[in-house]
């Protein structure tokens, strides 16, 4: 069959001219804000890794409290290679959730949520939950010390919410308290739940940034600006970026394998130096400088309560700055973003320090 | 449309929305009920034998079974006993008994508790449980309350 025919028998079936149409119409505007363009495409190809890392996982991977743990080590010392896909996804999961914070704020001091990308924000704002979730759930799995009082006092703190938090902190540890129930449970959450949900959520976030194509930064909407052709010539910058990416990774993974650590042990006091990962770290550095009471409700409470608050403003972003108002509120936005990210950037280097 | 045929509508919509509604709640209500897990049943037994009193030299502890729940047994350097609950009142951690500073000390944060479990120092909300200790032979009795 020639190129020709096969063409015409796709094209007939799944109408590839379509497609085609719709990747020659794709461009990406060019000012000086491009470079941000690159980190939802980046956060992607890192996704990307994790999925294709995760499934090899599985292959050796016993999610029982009597086996996680020298599964992991089998997988570490005998299988080949497998010390390497280890620490490769667990550094790509950091280096996905460090570029998809960048796509995050880029798009919000861009304002790249406003209409009509309102549901394309708060679909990212799910995204960015959902691998929170992935990150808490994987921690947990290869069983040790750390990754138990973690997920303990993790869990603990999503307790502490007024009404659903008893109930949450039994739906979390599959019980009362952090055992091989909970391995198993989060384990079903890592591999099956939080990935159905992940694709639904993807693939609709996906669908509406063709529809809407690239935004533009309202300080630039009025120029004419030049455009560069999606296909083939931005995608192949991408695909530089995806490259350097691999290297990066290769590199964390060859001089910094991921560390195993010792064996959880339900009995065993709670080692030093507790400390959740990196992008937990600013919310668990707010909780320890609250102090015990403020006034009759427990200090921790309250911030866990702002949390969720925070959250559920920051999804409704779209809706709260609208640009037919006047620009005294959108500057406002934008210089709340940026006390915001200076408090995510010190709490998160004084966690590290404390 | 006369009355007749708009009444009918009515009912049907009526019973077609009930019907959806209760089959989502049919289908969803189980898979809840499921997700929750049922309740372990609390370690039934309200003392054990937490171990010998050779085990312990005087002035360290260890960590005990009580039922499925973690205790401290500590001998003070003036050779007494005593026993707590070992999690961590402040966020669940297990907490261990420190010689160098002869007080009960959770790693996780810093928090600090005396030998009668009152929190001292560091974030612990509330001071620990503690237990019955009573001696039997050689054994170490911890008891509930
Ligand atoms: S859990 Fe013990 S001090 Fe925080």
């Amino acid at each position: 069959m020639s190129t020709e025919t096969l063409r015409a028998w796709l094209d007939e079936r799944i109408g590839l001219q379509y497609l085609i149409e719709l990747a020659r119409k794709k461009d990406v505007p060019l000012h000086r804000h491009t470079i941000w363009y690159y980190f939802g495409g980046m956060t992607l190809f890192l996704f990307v890794v994790q999925v294709v890392t995760g499934i090899l996982l599985l292959l050796y991977y016993r999610p029982s409290a009597e086996n996680a743990f020298e599964s992991v080590q089998f997988i570490m010392t005998d299988v080949e290679f497998g010390w390497l896909i280890r620490s490769i996804h667990s550094w790509s999961a950091n280096l996905m959730i460090a570029t998809l914070m960048i796509h995050m704020f880029s798009a919000y001091f861009l304002k790249a949520y406003r209409r009509p990308r309102e549901l394309t924000w708060m679909s990212g704002v799910l995204l960015l939950g959902l691998a929170l979730a992935f990150g808490f759930s994987g921690y947990l799995l290869p069983w040790n010390k750390l990754a138990f009082f973690a997920t303990k006092v993790g869990t603990d703190i999503a307790g502490d919410l007024p009404v659903i938090g008893p109930f949450l902190l039994r739906f979390l540890r599959g019980g009362d308290d952090v055992t091989g129930a909970t391995l198993t449970r989060f384990f079903g959450f890592h591999v099956a739940i939080l990935p159905a949900l992940t694709t639904f959520v993807l693939a609709l976030h996906l669908l509406l940034v063709q529809k809407h194509g690239m935004s533009v930064p309202p300080s630039l909407t009025s120029h004419n600006l030049p455009r560069m052709k999606f296909f083939p010539n931005f995608f192949l910058r991408d695909l530089i970026g995806w490259i350097l990416a691999v290297g990066v990774l290769a590199a964390l993974a060859a001089l910094f394998p991921w560390q195993l650590g010792e064996k959880a042990d339900p009995f065993a006091p709670a080692p030093a130096g507790i400390k959740p990962e990196w992008y937990f770290l600013f919310m668990f550095q707010t909780l320890k400088l609250l102090p015990g009471r403020i006034l009759f409700i427990e200090g921790e409470v309250i911030g866990i309560l702002a949390f969720v608050i925070g959250g559920i403003v920051w999804l409704l972003v779209p809706f709260l700055d609208r640009p037919e108002e006047n620009s005294r509120r959108t500057r406002w936005f934008t210089f709340a973003g940026i006390v915001l990210v200076i408090y995510i950037a010190t709490m998160t280097i004084v966690g590290y320090l404390s | 449309m006369d009355d007749r045929t708009t009444l009918r509508r009515k009912l049907l919509h009526y019973l077609m929305g009930t019907s959806v509604g209760a089959t989502l709640v049919a289908i969803f209500y189980p898979i809840l009920k499921f997700m929750i897990p049922p309740p372990t049943s609390e370690a039934t037994q309200n003392s054990v034998v937490a171990g010998k009193v050779t085990d312990l030299v005087p002035n360290s502890g260890k960590i005990f079974k009580f039922g499925n729940k973690p205790g401290l047994l500590i001998r003070t350097a003036s050779g007494e006993f005593k026993a707590f609950s070992a999690v961590c009142t402040h966020l669940d951690c297990i907490v261990q008994y420190r010689p160098d500073m002869k007080i009960i000390w959770c790693a996780c944060h810093n928090g600090q508790y005396n030998l009668s479990g009152q929190n001292i120092a560091g974030p612990p909300p509330r001071p620990l449980t503690q237990y019955t200790v009573n001696l039997r032979g050689d054994d170490i009795i911890v008891t509930k309350g």
